[in-house]
């Protein structure tokens, strides 16, 4: 894995440094870098422990219990995990969050490459282009939950203005359930930005002489982006790819915004439970902790089996 | 340099095509924020009734400025603490040798799939990482302690990194729902995403859908992060294609 070549080069300098004679000076000298060195890894220290593994294990211990926050928790043994398998929201929500990913993961990817291919080809104009692919991005989630209500509305909406302009009448995205989840995975494709940034990054990288070579061989342009660059940047892609399935399996701050929240009772909005808003409920709204952690250890668990299952490179080229 | 230089009309037109895709919500919302009630839906991009009604209804119907205030606060508390917290712990992580080092940061990476801010040190300690041994070499003989190289060597050297770190963490605090709608309860404590999401409950879902105010908040909720933007687009730009960030 890519942090092992992050550390090796300085892992084997100091194999050689250990076999060299040692000096009691230098044994004390070591001993203190020791301590400096935890000194400054103390706020990870302290942040990992505090933040990451304690809730880790609490909420592994909430798990078993039936605790509502007011009241002290309660042991109940696995009883919120056999729940788990006989909520039907469960399986609404996992289905949901799972047709939402498998849909929007490759839409994502291929739109981040091609527009990160045309960006390669702009030349000078690439950073002006650039900017504006990324723009989006800094739109506050919330503001896209507003914008996908907004251009999605299925009788004035911009999106089905654009449709009707080509003669297509447009579905109501916002409401219809079918077309909710296509709706939000079209919004969705507006903050690709810092894919399509990544993989440019990816592609100037690749060397032009390998690309002559291609293409003294015979290969046209779009036969040397597939066979060639695209096997090249594959890294890249592959950290696209993982980042996003993690993402996509939490999707959360749009679709709460846009169907979730106070006094929201005009939409069927069972389309758009994913499995984090139903956690959410279940953790905040009804107070069911205890629930709401075996929820959170199934999806984490979910997540640790598709980044391991797919040997994770987390950083190629550790070292560039 | 073939493959660099413009190829054509088709690629401009494509390029255009898309560009127009992606800035048009934002002109769109802009436009719409300035409409009355009645017009916000019409689709014109210029208002046919100029108007900035809008903005002083949400002024006086909700605490905005109370609301940019303790987000402002929250921000620059959230993005300072990171990066300092973050450089220290990068700066531990690259400079020091010792037994078990890898397998520590093994799992810093591991816990960046759980959610948090523990990305920023990778990228910190790539940028320690490409600072030459010697300049801590030469600090040391010159007298410096451990605080010393880091606080006078390496922070002023990677520069670039910790304003990267500062952006993202600024914008990843400024856009943040979740955390607000867990944590704050009163009114006067919302953040400007949590105060945005509960002028949707109220004016969209809970009342009778007066876009016009959910417009206007929701621009006041974006430009912030815009301007951010712009200031440190460079920095922003190169920490994502260095590090592989995803803000």
């Amino acid at each position: 894995m890519a942090s092992d070549t992050a550390v090796r080069p300085a892992r084997s300098r100091r194999s050689s440094r250990e076999t060299a004679p040692v000096r009691p000076s230098l044994k004390r000298a070591r001993r203190r870098n020791l301590l400096a060195a935890l000194a400054f890894l103390s706020p990870w220290i302290v942040g990992f422990a505090v933040f990451t593994l304690w809730p880790l294990i609490y909420s592994g211990y909430l798990s078993l219990t039936d605790y509502d926050v007011i009241n002290d928790p309660s042991f109940v043994g696995l009883d919120n995990y056999a729940q788990l398998f006989a909520d039907p929201k469960v399986a609404l929500a996992l289905g949901n969050t799972l047709f939402y990913a498998v849909l929007q993961i490759p839409a994502y990817v291929i739109v981040s490459l091609v527009l990160a291919v045309l960006l390669d080809r702009a030349g000078r104009a690439s950073g002006f282009f650039r900017t504006v692919f990324f723009l989006p991005k800094m739109t506050p989630p919330v503001a896209v939950g507003v914008l996908f209500l907004l251009l999605f509305n299925g009788q004035n909406g911009l999106v089905n203005g654009a449709l009707g302009l080509v003669g297509i009448d447009g579905p109501a995205w916002t409401t219809d359930p079918a077309w909710v989840k296509p709706g939000l995975i079209l919004m969705s494709l507006w903050t690709v930005g810092s894919s399509v940034i990544i993989l440019l990054a990816a592609l100037r990288s690749v060397p032009e002489d390998v690309l002559e070579a291609a293409r003294l061989d015979g290969a046209n342009g779009l036969l040397v982006t597939w066979r060639v660059t695209v096997p090249l940047i594959s890294p890249a892609l592959f950290f696209i790819v993982i980042i996003n399935t993690i993402g996509a399996l939490q999707t959360f701050d749009e679709v709460y915004t846009a169907f979730f929240g106070r006094g929201n009772t005009t939409y069927s909005n069972d389309a758009a439970l994913f499995y984090v808003i139903y956690l959410f409920q279940q953790a905040f709204e009804f107070l069911h902790m205890g629930y709401a952690s075996a929820l959170a250890w199934l999806l984490f668990v979910i997540i640790m089996a598709i980044t391991v299952s797919r040997k994770v490179v987390y950083y190629e080229g550790g070292d560039r | 340099m073939n493959r660099r230089r413009m190829r054509g009309l088709p690629l401009g037109i494509a390029l255009v095509v898309v560009s127009v895709v992606f800035l048009y919500p934002f002109v769109w919302l802009v436009s719409a924020s300035f409409k009355p009630r009645g017009e916000v839906f019409d689709n014109a991009l210029i208002p046919k009734t100029f108007t900035l009604e809008n903005y002083v209804t949400v002024w006086q119907e909700a605490p905005m400025a109370l609301w940019l205030l303790n987000t402002v606060l929250v921000t620059v508390l959230a993005a300072t603490a990171v990066t300092l917290s973050s450089a220290l712990v990068a700066w531990g992580f690259s400079y020091y040798r010792f037994r078990g080092r890898g397998v520590l940061f093994a799992f810093v990476l591991g816990s960046m799939m759980l959610p948090g801010a523990v990305t920023m040190i990778f990228l910190l300690r790539q940028f320690f990482l490409g600072v030459p041994r010697d300049y801590f070499d030469a600090a040391r003989i010159d007298g410096a302690g451990h605080v010393g190289m880091f606080w006078r060597i390496a922070l002023p050297l990677c520069k670039p990194a910790l304003v990267v770190t500062f952006l993202f963490e600024a914008q990843a605090a400024w856009t943040d729902l979740m955390r607000g709608l867990i944590y704050l309860r009163d009114t006067s404590t919302f953040t400007i995403p949590r105060g945005l999401k509960s002028l949707v409950d109220a004016y969209g879902f809970g009342g009778e859908w007066h876009w016009e105010i959910i417009v206007t908040a929701s621009v006041i909720t974006t430009v912030p992060m815009i301007i951010l933007f712009f200031l440190g687009q460079k920095p922003f730009v190169s920490g994502i294609s260095t590090s592989g960030l995803k803000g």
